[in-house]
């Protein structure tokens, strides 16, 4: 009896899933790419991490602001894992403004490995000035902040395209088959062969799109890998303490004249 | 309340023991009289008590790096993601620890609803569970808002507007539970102070609900009295110790299966979104646990009706004891009622499904359908079904031979332990 009621039971469910494609049907799916850092043992592809950092640093960041970083973090394990000496350059390499010193001013030195990534503009009110009333948004956790995730990213990246007939489009405003609502204020800015790559491989558009949407995958969860790896472990643990508290329970349980 | 007194051994222990008798209440609960047939539905107690303490102990770590305010919520969120040792861990433990709450009480609550474990004398345990379900939810929803997010912000000011449908005084009481003129700084300072604070009612709350189980004795799948103890009751420790430690195992698995590879997968992504008072989402959506109710929430056009509405349907829960007429518990013996349980199910798994879409078109019909069930369901069904049905022979005890033709005592074990 209870066993047609459960029947029933995910019958209806499925029918109440089913009718889920009939509200989303406007939007287009994201591509799917299998990307490395998917699935229960997934790990980031480090050189890929470490391109996509490239061209975060030559592309996006100069509108993009990546505030909860460190620089730092692009040494640590599970990461790009750059060098000591590579982080150190990097870092070097911008200007940070500190302060205020003895005599109350702020001044300007070269980045620490531990200082937060320097963004693009002073606030958000800047940002949003400075790029057509759309604020280019802070790519911390962007990952983790839209739906569809790594996929979703990539996707816009790539899915810029001329407008179909009959929709007209504002100044600054672009046509993308991802976005919701195909409108989307950031220029395409990747083309093929834009940014030269320092391992030598061919700097196209979809090679481009899928290293740094990697790198924003990281950006978004850098415990990843060790949450991953830490994961497993912890699952077989807890089958193996299951399987012997099961046959504790048996024996126990044996005592007395039932089953459990 | 065991029958034989327990004396301690060691004379300092009776010392103690006799100005304060902690070891009396010890060996009550591993002496315990439990029924022996108890099945699987009854771990959920331990699952509940483990997911408690969970939530308690990784809070308050959290809310030693936590910042409880505006502009620095969300990066201290991050912080604790990125520079936290172990921060990710203790974080997504907590948030998924709430689902992992959510998903187990709910399973409790229909387990007393299936096996008729909230009838007299039983009464006052299904009020306590009830009064800790409402604060779970409080907890929850206030939990939800501190990361900051957009999700956070929104689903603060939907929730706290409801108040603003009282007739005369809403809008003092909104504005007044705010702090300020919208939802901002003040209230998330004192949405911070107050889900510290719940937790700490709840496990109140859980002793008195474990006391108040502990006069009666559990009910079991059979449904019947059990002579205590008797051949039909084994003590808590170890028998039932185990079969919860195992129960809880897998819970576990399950649970570590969230946090460790999708920690995500059961909150909203635009709670990555810093909260944005400007930017509204294109849906606000709560917590998978509250859908059923914010699906009833909109099914009514008018805002007091549904703020009223809502509120009813967890408030009718707790005259539930005097709205069902039967005389028999376990609806392993009520076959008409035991179909109308299955549809109550449903109808509330549909209602958390509409409650996720937008209110428009077929969802509105379905969730204006789904309430309507609701509460024919406790208004009409159960008092009815009980005074008309015709119930299947019980049997005497859970050992003892049932009576000729009746279902095996064993049945409600073998059929549930499938499902």
């Amino acid at each position: 009896m209870i066993k047609s009621n459960i029947k029933l039971l995910v019958l209806s469910f499925l029918l109440l899933i089913s009718l889920r494609p009939l509200q989303s049907a406007e939007m287009v799916d994201p591509i799917k790419v299998d990307w490395s850092f998917k699935g229960l043992t997934g790990t980031f592809d480090r050189a890929s991490l470490q391109r996509g950092f490239q061209v975060y640093k030559e592309v996006c960041a100069s509108c993009h602001s990546m505030q909860y970083l460190s620089y730092r973090n692009l040494g640590e394990p599970g990461g790009p894992e750059f060098s000591e000496q590579e982080v150190k350059a990097i870092a070097a390499s911008f200007e940070i403004e500190d302060g205020p010193d003895s005599q109350g001013e702020m001044f300007t030195r070269p980045g620490k490995p531990s200082d937060k990534f320097k963004s693009p503009y002073p606030n958000v009110q800047a940002a949003t000035a400075a790029n057509g009333g759309a604020y280019p948004p802070d790519m911390s956790v962007l990952v983790k902040a839209r739906k569809g995730g790594a996929n979703y990213i990539y996707s816009v990246l790539v899915g810029y395209e001329d407008p179909p007939p009959g929709v007209t489009l504002d100044d600054g405003v672009y046509y993308n088959k991802y976005m919701a609502g195909n409108k989307i204020k950031m220029p395409n800015n990747l083309m093929d062969g834009l940014v030269e790559y320092a391992d030598g491989t061919e700097s196209t558009v979809d090679q481009m799109a899928k290293d740094v949407t990697t790198f924003l995958a990281w950006a978004a969860e850098p415990e990843l890998e060790e949450r991953h790896k830490t994961g497993v472990k912890v699952i077989i643990y807890l089958v193996l303490l299951t399987i012997l508290v099961y046959l504790s329970m048996k024996k126990i349980w044996s005592r007395i004249d039932s089953e459990v | 309340m065991s029958e034989h007194e327990y004396v301690p051994k060691s004379k300092a222990a009776k010392w103690f023991n006799d100005r304060l008798p902690l070891l009396t209440l010890g060996a009550h609960l591993t002496d315990y009289p439990t029924p022996k047939n108890l099945n699987y539905w009854w771990t959920f107690g331990g699952i509940l008590t483990f997911c408690l303490i969970t939530q308690i102990v990784t809070g308050i770590v959290l809310a030693m790096h936590y910042v409880a305010h505006a502009d620095l919520a969300f990066a201290s969120v991050e912080h604790i993601m990125r520079d936290v040792n172990y921060g990710w861990l203790i974080r997504y433990i907590h948030s998924n620890g709430a689902s992992m709450f959510f998903l187990a009480v709910y399973i409790h609550i229909f387990r007393s609803l299936f096996y008729g474990s909230y009838k007299s004398p039983r009464e006052v345990i299904w009020i306590i569970g009830l009064m800790i379900y409402l604060l779970m939810m409080a907890a929850a929803f206030m939990g939800y808002v501190l990361p900051w997010g957009q999700m956070s912000f929104w689903g603060a000011t939907v929730i706290t507007n409801l108040f603003s449908a009282i007739p005369l005084v809403g809008d003092s009481i909104t504005t007044w539970l705010w702090g300020a003129y919208s939802v901002d700084n003040p209230t998330l300072n004192r949405f911070f102070s107050l889900h510290y604070l719940i937790p700490f009612l709840i496990l109140g709350l859980v002793v008195l609900h474990i006391w108040a189980l502990h006069v009666p004795g559990n009910n079991n799948p059979v449904g019947i009295d059990i002579k205590k103890p008797s051949k039909d009751t084994v003590p808590f420790h170890p028998y039932i110790t185990i079969k919860d430690a195992f129960a809880l195992l897998v819970f576990m698995i399950i649970f570590a299966g969230f946090v460790f590879f999708t920690p995500n997968v059961l909150g909203h992504s635009d709670n990555y979104i810093p909260a944005n008072p400007l930017v509204t989402p294109a849906h606000i959506v709560p917590e998978w646990y509250l859908l059923p109710f914010y699906a009833i929430l909109r099914s009514v056009p008018d805002k007091l009706g549904g703020v009223i509405l809502m509120f009813s349907a967890i408030f009718i829960l707790f005259v539930l004891p005097w709205l069902d007429t039967s005389k028999v518990r376990s609806a392993v013996f009520r076959p008409i009622y035991r179909q109308f349980f299955w549809i109550l199910v449903i109808d509330v798994l549909m209602l958390g499904y509409v409650g996720a879409m937008p209110a428009e078109g077929i969802y509105l019909v379905l969730a204006r359908v789904g309430t309507i069930y609701y509460f024919l369901h406790f208004i009409v069904v159960m008092p009815v079904v009980g005074y008309l049905e015709k119930t299947d022979p019980i049997p005497m005890s859970i050992s003892e031979p049932v009576l000729t033709g009746g279902a095996e005592p064993s049945l409600a074990r073998k059929v549930n332990d499938k499902v």
